[in-house]
């Protein structure tokens, strides 16, 4: 077994299709979260197949896209001061700012670099011992737990240079402030199958519990996606809330018990400012007062400008599931994956991204 | 970000493991799977394996589509 062909297979697929067809009698609107499940949800063209009436929204499931604009100030700031060298996933680098994008401030000089993983940014420090490496941590659940394994493992080496700006994010109180705003009708929700992978299905009961709304999490996989939209369809069809995990083979109601101990060790958690949101309680990981000698935010106390979301940029409404990207008057007119306006173009997992590659007209 | 795709581990040398990604040999962290080994796939995310696939899991996730698929050709007939 490969695990990837095996839940590919376009029989099954028609087969749960025409389940979903023949099971769903009522409109019943659903979100994925993950801004992975938006994306696969787009190239397997999964919306044109699905009756009418099951309606799938796009959900804040981007890190890049979620990042607030100070934030991004912040991180541009940083790069900009001497002796740094700022280390990023590759998605971020181009996301516009006030003054320009990371990749603007890296040809006017600042060094910033794409690493693929924390590892990466640590072998940096190691091997620039008078540079101030600064990893820029951002993220859900899936690569939070990495930025924790390298300040334990930059502690341990007494790796005196390396620091990180914690943007890290959780999920489950976004998904909260969507159903708490009530901008958005929601009748079940797409668990997001990695995230969900390190903090465990049992994270989601609160959907049911209180809010009366059933969570399937699922994998990436066009069997897997599908197989989850019936489920939700069946729940609501029988009137029932509940939390199935259809993606059992990675998985665990507990999550990953090292991953969230090492999260734990190095972050406390607390209110953060989301693209679109504004500030959500208990939504951010912040990096532990043991810690604070590589946090960036403390290390470099600078003055941030107070920003503005670019003119005309609907990015927040999509991210809240409240507007469609093809609604935005800019979207494909002057916002384009080649001169992007809001970040939601930037990144592959951003809803106008996926729009924009894989059709507008759904 | 959370993309990933199931990776079989080649080799293991202490916490770390060679794979394969994309074509390309890589060496990732088993520093939250220490239960991983050699012949096992791994969701691996920016260098880290976050969980050992279960086989006997994703059997049971494919035996359901065939019992879908039997139920369906038993109402055709």
């Amino acid at each position: 077994m490969k695990y990837v062909d095996e839940f590919r297979d376009p029989k099954a697929a028609r087969r749960l299709v025409q389940d979903i067809i023949e099971r769903s009698t009522r409109p019943i609107q659903l979100m994925e979260f993950c801004g992975g499940h938006t994306h696969a949800i787009f190239k397997m063209g999964l919306r044109q197949v699905l009756p009418e009436h099951v309606q799938l929204r796009s959900g804040p499931g981007c890190p890049v896209c979620v990042t607030a604009a100070a934030d991004l100030e912040r991180s541009m700031a940083i790069a900009r001061q001497p002796e740094v060298i700022l280390t990023t996933y590759g998605d971020m680098i181009r996301v516009p700012g006030s003054q320009g994008s990371l990749q603007e401030a890296r040809a006017q000089g600042a060094d910033v670099r794409i690493v693929y993983s924390t590892l990466d940014a640590l072998e940096i420090a190691r091997t620039h011992p008078d540079n101030k490496v600064v990893f820029l941590g951002v993220g859900f659940e899936t690569t939070a737990p990495m930025t924790a394994a390298a300040l334990l493992q930059a502690e341990e080496e007494g790796l005196q240079n390396f620091y990180v700006l914690c943007l890290h994010k959780l999920t489950p109180p976004a998904t909260r402030a969507i159903l708490d705003a009530g901008e958005v009708r929601l009748d079940g929700v797409l668990g997001p199958g990695h995230v969900t992978t390190v903090i465990g299905a049992d994270a989601w009961n609160f959907l049911p519990e209180q809010y009366g709304i059933s969570c399937v999490v699922a994998g990436f996989e066009p069997l897997d996606i599908l197989r989850a939209v019936a489920s939700l369809v069946d729940l609501y069809e029988a009137d029932e809330a509940a939390v199935e995990n259809v993606y059992g083979r990675s998985v665990r109601s507990q999550g990953n018990r090292i991953a969230l101990e090492m999260m734990e060790q190095t972050f406390t958690i607390g209110p953060a400012e989301w693209r679109g949101f504004g500030a959500i309680p208990d939504s951010g990981y912040a990096i532990r007062e043991t810690y604070a000698h590589r946090d960036a935010a403390r290390v470099f106390d600078l003055e941030i400008p107070v920003v503005t979301e670019p003119k005309g940029c609907r990015c927040g409404e999509v991210l809240r599931g409240v507007m469609e990207p093809s609604e935005c008057g800019l979207f494909r007119t002057v916002c384009s994956p080649r001169t992007p306006v809001g970040p939601c173009m930037v990144s592959s997992e951003g809803a106008c991204a996926a729009y924009y590659r894989y059709g507008a007209e759904l | 970000m959370c993309l990933a795709v199931p990776t079989l581990i080649k080799s293991i040398d202490g916490q770390n493991a060679q794979v394969e990604l994309g074509g390309v040999e890589r060496t990732i962290s088993l520093v939250m799977t220490p239960e991983a080994t050699v012949g096992d796939y791994v969701i691996v995310h920016t260098g880290f394996a976050l969980s050992v696939l279960d086989e006997k899991e994703a059997k049971e996730t494919l035996a359901m589509f065939a019992e879908i698929d039997a139920l369906a050709n038993e109402d055709a007939a």
